[in-house]
């Protein structure tokens, strides 16, 4: 097969700008072959170079004494003690969950798995963070069951429990669902592995599964001129194999053991280009490959359809010469191809032969480090206005709007479909609050959260951003962990408009400002730009997945409210309004500003709650849907009723921050606020847990059919009941 | 006692199973699929949960045709032990050790969550730390856990106390609520809902250890 040849469309169907190509011609000297051009393409693509978004990740917090290792790895690596580490990062797979929802989301958790055992961790939890379009969008229904689906299909197979998550509907996300898959694992801190190779001469060496054409060049696909069969030979979405991840997984940790290797890296977009390249840059090294080595699904494939395939449950390695028996043996065991497909050499190159043909020969330095960077123009987001005059709304009337959409109605018909329990170690399961696994073998555990209220975000991106982190810090809180670090999976629109730009600026000060002041930092990330439809933008949505630790699995607060419990909030109500769940659901206003985060405050209170544990018997945050929906929630997994003696919406719904809900017994509520005197931490008696009926001030409504409604709403929006 | 736990490829409840007999107090060996043999002296053959051979062509079928089958399946025959859970349950019934089949959830979903069982017989050593009718919490996890056998086997597995457990609320479509069933000899246990996760306070039930209890029992000697 001939090359094409390189005419300014297929340069541009490459998603490489003029100027792009006139850098690549500089730096290489000549023309590149259609090959240079595809690795080219990979690695200075949004998703490989972060080349709009550089500039403001560097201002985020990545360091604290818990970080082993921060940001620029395949995932960040926290101390949790006695020699142990969490490894753990969060990743979008948003456009082809949209194409195709169950493969789509599938290797979006396959891949987020690879980035953790990479590392040399076991994956012990899962969460996803997915966001849908308005439930009576004609897509939605099949969006909603193939991803979760396609979450539960990989997820459960592979064996590692998924114990939290968020499910968000909004009419912004009809053309752009957002899947954003999060993994976390465990390995002793003194043996992480890396990617950066090092040695001259070293074995360069393919693990797993054979490479296709799957995710071959999405950007040359939309050149039709190029080649009129194309579509038939490439599916645009990569198929995944759990069973296969499984067997790789078990042959990596095995390898690791047996010490043959020196690093690795998952092949993850672009698969072989990418992970060559990071291994070598790393390293300071060149690296050659032979294609003809490289094992392959598929007959007469070609060098760029080799470097730029996607094919899933794929490793690059680079092994200890002397120890290449022991590892073919352990991946023969597993029935996994292992080919040694290279070499690390001295010289900067990144050298393909395919057979006796020299495909590329380009400087490897220069294919990362040489990236384009840009300094997008950005404007900050317009002060959000104030308020309309809101509609009466009758407390009760609200709890039921909420409860009915399915953003705020319980998601059993969602988590049900995921393995919750595999691996032996889960306390706390998907519902309430953050999930929590013990870690294997002690008696700590690691609590687990996702969160962001995009709403808020498009309201005041600073403060947003803020929240996320902050409502992170809280849920992992409530739970009795102490926050530790976090990842950050930023999804937003189209950069090249500064208004979106400013949303991402927006956000992102907002975020390092809460993981500064809460201690939290970003270990691990990811960015998802272009998420628009027809130049309609999604919500900007920095979702926000954090780690805590509990030292001791007896400090964790998880049990329900007891009949005659008291219910108490931690922090000050206000009663702010705007942007509120309560507004855009009951009355379908999506107004005003988000609501003001103190981070003082959130440390105060947040600290005053885990000091304090041992006078509450439940705690829970308060984020969107307020008071109301919390004591609702809690007094209804309890199966008991709740009287809250406030009728006023704004105490009611009001979505303040710094807040918790927290039952307690007489003499622990007395102990409590003498505490939180001392502290000079805000406290209110709000009400009481018991009895069968759901009562606001005067309104009321019995427990047991405000409980159907909320049980049942969920699958009728989407159609499923 | 001492328990042989298989690994398959895709096997993904083989660590918890181990931890459960071990926290029971039975020695656990981790045996392969492509050994041909057990260890000397097991009493217990474990088939773990998980997804052996991806679930590609049958729930269960590959891995009742792998290398190991034979020795356990000559180990049943012999009268030995053998608990079969979830992914097990689907090996045993493809292995032809107990009848009927598993087919997909009446709701096609996967679902994972708590459920309640009646022990339907304590006439075996896995149920005879249970009450007679005792109701226990144990979670299910399973997307092809439908029990399904013609009304004929149904009728012999209720009429001869083979059925050891049914559910209180049956979440697939079983067939006469079935959860689990016993072998003829009784010392064959296939069953879809996981003991092994309800072992102890923190994972919300520990309504599990009188299984495993129970199986050792049958092995102190005197």
């Amino acid at each position: 097969m001939t090359d094409p040849a390189l005419t300014p469309d297929l340069i541009a169907a490459h998603g490489l700008s003029p100027d792009e190509y006139d850098r690549i011609l500089e730096i290489i000297g000549r023309e590149p072959s259609f090959t240079e051009l595809g690795i080219f393409s990979a690695m200075w693509n949004e998703h490989c170079s972060y080349k709009s978004s550089k500039k403001w990740l560097r201002t985020l917090p990545t360091s604290g004494p818990q970080v082993i290792c921060g940001p620029g790895e395949n995932a960040g690596v926290v101390d949790i003690g006695d020699g142990q580490a969490v490894i753990f990062k969060m990743e979008s797979h948003n456009h082809p969950s949209y194409i195709e929802p169950y493969q789509g989301a599938a290797t979006g958790v396959g891949g987020i798995l690879r980035d953790v055992f990479t590392m040399g961790a076991r994956p012990i939890a899962a969460m996803n963070s997915l966001s849908f379009g308005a439930p009576s969008h004609p897509k939605t229904p099949h969006l909603v069951s193939g991803v979760v689906e396609g979450v539960g299909g990989y997820g459960n197979c592979f064996g590692v429990p998924t114990v939290g998550g968020e499910v968000r509907f909004h009419p912004a996300y009809n053309g752009n669902c957002l899947v954003n898959a999060f993994a976390a694992g465990l390995a002793d801190a003194d043996k992480i592995f890396y990617s950066a190779a090092s040695g001259v001469g070293m074995p360069v060496v393919y693990l797993g599964a054979k490479t296709g054409r799957d995710g071959v060049g999405g950007a040359t696909m939309a050149s039709a001129e190029f080649d009129d069969t194309i579509e038939e030979k490439r599916p645009t979405v990569q198929v995944g194999d759990p069973f296969t991840e499984k067997r790789l997984l078990e042959a990596c940790l095995e390898l690791m053991a047996s010490g043959a290797v020196i690093s690795i890296q998952d092949m993850g977009a672009a698969g072989l280009t990418c992970s060559a390249v990071e291994m070598g840059d790393k390293g300071g090294l060149g690296v050659k490959l032979q294609l003809s080595d490289v094992p392959q699904r598929e007959t007469a494939m070609t060098a760029y359809e080799m470097m730029l395939s996607e094919s899933q449950e794929r490793m690059l390695m680079v092994l200890k010469p002397e120890m290449e028996s022991e590892a073919r043996a352990i991946f023969e065991k597993w029935d996994l191809d292992f080919a040694i497909v290279g070499e690390t050499i001295a010289e900067d190159r990144f050298l393909i032969l395919h057979g006796n043909d020299v495909m590329a020969d380009l400087p490897l330095s220069k294919l990362s480090s040489s990236a384009p960077e840009y300094d997008r123009p950005w404007v900050e987001t317009p002060p959000a206005g104030d308020l309309p005059d809101l509609p009466t709304i009758a407390p009760m009337d609200g709890l039921r709007a909420l409860i009915s959409a399915p953003s705020y109605a319980y998601k059993g018909w969602v988590w049900e479909q995921y393995d919750s329990q595999v691996m032996g170690d889960t306390v706390r399961t998907p519902g309430l609050g953050a999930g929590v696994v013990r870690v294997h073998g002690t008696t700590k555990a690691l609590a687990f959260t996702s969160d962001v209220t995009p709403r808020y975000v498009r309201a005041n991106p600073f403060e947003g951003g803020k929240q996320a982190v902050a409502e992170a810090y809280r849920n992992l809180t409530a739970v009795g962990a102490v926050p530790l670090a976090t990842t950050d999976n930023l999804n937003f629109g189209n950069p090249e408009k500064p208004e979106i730009m400013g949303q991402f600026v927006g956000a992102i000060q907002g975020i390092g400002a809460a993981c500064t002041a809460l201690d939290m930092p970003i270990v691990s990330g990811n960015v998802s730009l272009y998420n628009e439809t027809d130049g309609k933008p999604i919500l900007p949505t920095p979702t926000i997945g954090a780690v805590g630790l509990i030292a001791d699995i007896e400090q964790i607060i998880a049990g329900l409210p007891s009949e005659g419990d008291l219910a108490l909030v931690i922090g000050e109500t206000k009663g702010h309004l705007g942007q509120s769940a309560l507004l855009a659901e009951a009355a379908g206003i999506e107004a005003g500003d988000a609501p003001y985060v103190d981070l003082d405050a959130e440390r105060r209170n947040g600290d005053f709650l885990r000091a304090n544990r041992a006078l509450v018997t439940a705690a829970t945050d308060l984020s969107d849907g307020g008071l109301a929906l919390a004591a609702f929630e809690m007094a209804e997994a309890a199966g008991m009723g709740v009287t809250l003696e406030s009728g006023d919406i704004g105490q009611l719904f009001g979505e303040d921050q710094a807040r918790y809900l927290v039952a307690a017994s007489f003499d622990q509520a007395e102990a409590l606020m003498v505490a939180a005197g001392q502290a000079g931490v805000a406290i209110a008696m709000v009400g009481r847990f018991g009895g069968d009926t759901v009562s606001f001030g005067d309104d009321s409504a019995p427990m047991a059919e405000l409980s159907t409604l909320y049980r049942s709403s969920f699958a009728k929006a989407i159609g499923a009941a | 006692m001492k328990a042989a736990i298989i690994t398959f490829p895709g096997s993904n409840c083989d660590r918890d199973l181990a931890v459960a007999f071990e926290q029971a107090g039975a020695k656990v060996v981790r045996v392969w699929h492509k050994d041909t043999v057990l260890p000397a002296g097991t009493d217990v053959v474990g088939l773990p949960g998980g997804f052996s051979y991806g679930d590609y062509l049958r729930c269960g079928a590959i891995a009742a045709r792998s290398p190991i089958g034979t020795a356990i399946a000559a180990h049943a025959k012999a009268g030995g032990y053998v608990l079969g859970i979830c992914n097990g349950f689907q090996v045993l019934l493809e292995m032809g050790l107990l009848p009927g089949a598993l087919l997909r959830n009446a709701g096609l979903k996967f679902l994972c969550k708590p459920v309640t069982l009646n022990v339907a017989t304590t006439d075996s050593a896995f149920t005879s730390g249970y009450a007679q009718g005792a109701q226990i919490r144990i979670p299910i996890a399973h997307h092809d856990g439908n029990f399904t056998a013609d009304a004929e086997t149904v009728a012999r597995l209720q009429g001869e106390g083979r059925v050891a457990f049914t559910y209180a609320e049956n979440p697939n479509g079983s067939d006469g609520d079935i959860a689990g069933i016993l072998s003829e000899n009784r010392r064959v246990l296939g069953m879809m809902p996981h003991p092994e996760r309800a072992m102890e306070a923190a994972h919300g039930s520990a309504d599990g250890r009188a299984l495993f209890a129970g199986l050792i029992g049958a092995f102190v000697p005197g």
